[in-house]
């Protein structure tokens, strides 16, 4: 066996592969045309550990369908760049239930991967959905004891279809990460 | 429906640590709270698909509109397999890098190096049924950057992979044989194990070299395989 090749940092100049449009699951010629579904926005911004904007991060999404099937007829994947305040947007539709491991099914939400300079490897995390009843039996979820610390992967509605998830990075109220 | 068959988790010695000091970014951008180790789900072992139709292939980057880009050409090609050796098809990969000067044609690049017009810098291939994919570029340059007094990152390709699962997604960087800012980088050094680190460093390959037209590097690259699955039936 060999073992898979080490990551490395994407830099600060990873925008070579962006393409600002990806940013948009609905966009024309994104197949996700004429799929039903709740339109969403998922917004957040990204800090440090000491509070400051993680400015040149490239946040990526993959997401279930509303059918709560992966890349069967919704292609869940989606890039952003962050602004220069930390904040990412995403256009998408909101994601159904996917089954879980055994018998068990998960909330809806939106796994996210995070790349930047200094950032040696890829963080991971979730995005969840306030309110859905399905959070209180949800597998990961309920692996986060802390009450605070389990509010880091729901997001909160803002009006209007949007959602937002503030990720931080290190110190206080710092996200929960997933080794995947 | 059976359980999604999970990814093999990494020996920790073969990737570089979140927390690496000698890389002074690291320092406010890596969590202090353990990662949670959570079960592989379809979230995890399931991947967007990347159709080339909607997402097309660009494997020259030697050249603009038929104008040729200066420095040296060369042709990178290798091999993606995963852990087991089998060959992953279909992979998406994203590639960038500097120009011949240590320049990339990125508005947040300041180096004093001249941009080329010929020279964008990024490609898009997909690996056939055998794992295999290459592209054309031009060697790229050394550059300066802030790190500590007098720090150059040695001259690297950024490659990015997307896999049959979003657990297996990866970005990497391709190194050059014999570049003597390898043993100063700390982040090729920031790997523990050295067969790990030096697997980063491609090769010089004179069947992939062209003649009278480009010089060959090889750089393969493995995936995360699946754990062993011991009721599998035949």
């Amino acid at each position: 066996m060999t073992a898979a090749t080490a990551h490395q940092t994407a830099g600060p100049y990873w925008h070579m592969i962006d393409f600002p449009e990806w940013a948009d699951l609905l966009r024309a010629g994104s197949g996700n045309e004429g799929v039903q579904g709740e339109r969403i926005t998922l917004m957040g911004r990204i800090t440090d550990g000491e509070g400051a904007p993680v400015a040149d991060g490239m946040v990526e999404i993959f997401q279930a369908g509303p059918d709560g099937k992966y890349e069967d007829v919704f292609h869940g994947f989606g890039r952003a760049a962050t602004d220069s305040d930390g904040v990412f947007r995403f256009t998408t539709l909101k994601p159904g239930p996917v089954p879980g491991r055994g018998n068990a099914m998960q909330a809806p939400h939106i796994e996210i991967a995070i790349f930047a300079r200094g950032l040696m490897q890829h963080l991971v995390t979730r995005a969840y959905f306030e309110g859905e009843a399905l959070n209180a039996t949800d597998p990961v979820l309920t692996m986060v004891e802390d009450p605070a610390r389990r509010r880091t992967l729901v997001a909160k509605p803002q009006g209007d279809g949007v959602w937002r998830l503030d990720i931080r990075l290190q110190g206080d109220g710092e996200t929960v990460f997933l080794e995947v | 429906m059976s359980d999604p068959i999970p990814y093999r988790r990494p020996d920790p010695a073969t990737q570089p640590p979140l927390d690496s000091p000698a890389y002074g970014s690291t320092h406010k951008r890596h969590p202090k709270q353990p990662l949670l180790r959570i079960p592989h789900t379809l979230t995890e072992t399931s991947a967007p698909r990347f159709d080339a139709s909607r997402y097309p292939a660009h494997a020259d980057m030697s050249q603009v509109n038929g104008k040729g880009a200066l420095g040296e050409r060369i042709i990178v090609a290798g091999r993606i397999t995963d852990e087991d050796g089998r060959p992953q098809r279909g992979v998406m990969v994203e590639v960038w890098q500097a120009n011949a000067s240590g320049r990339y044609h990125h508005p947040r690049d300041q180096h004093d190096a001249p941009l080329d017009p010929n020279f964008e810098g990024r490609a898009r291939i997909f690996t056939d049924d055998q794992g295999n994919y290459s592209f054309v570029s031009v060697k790229p340059g050394a550059y300066p950057w802030r790190n500590h007094w007098n720090a150059w990152r040695p001259i690297h390709i950024h490659f990015g992979l997307h896999g049959a699962g979003f657990a297996q997604r990866m970005i990497t960087q391709m190194y050059f044989p014999g570049d003597p800012l390898l043993d100063l980088d700390p982040i090729f050094l920031s790997t523990p194990d050295k067969a790990a680190r030096d697997r980063l460093i491609s090769k010089f390959d004179l069947e992939i070299t062209k003649p009278e037209w480009a010089l060959g590097y090889r750089f393969d690259m493995v995936l995360r395989g699946r754990e062993a699955t011991p009721f599998e039936k035949a």
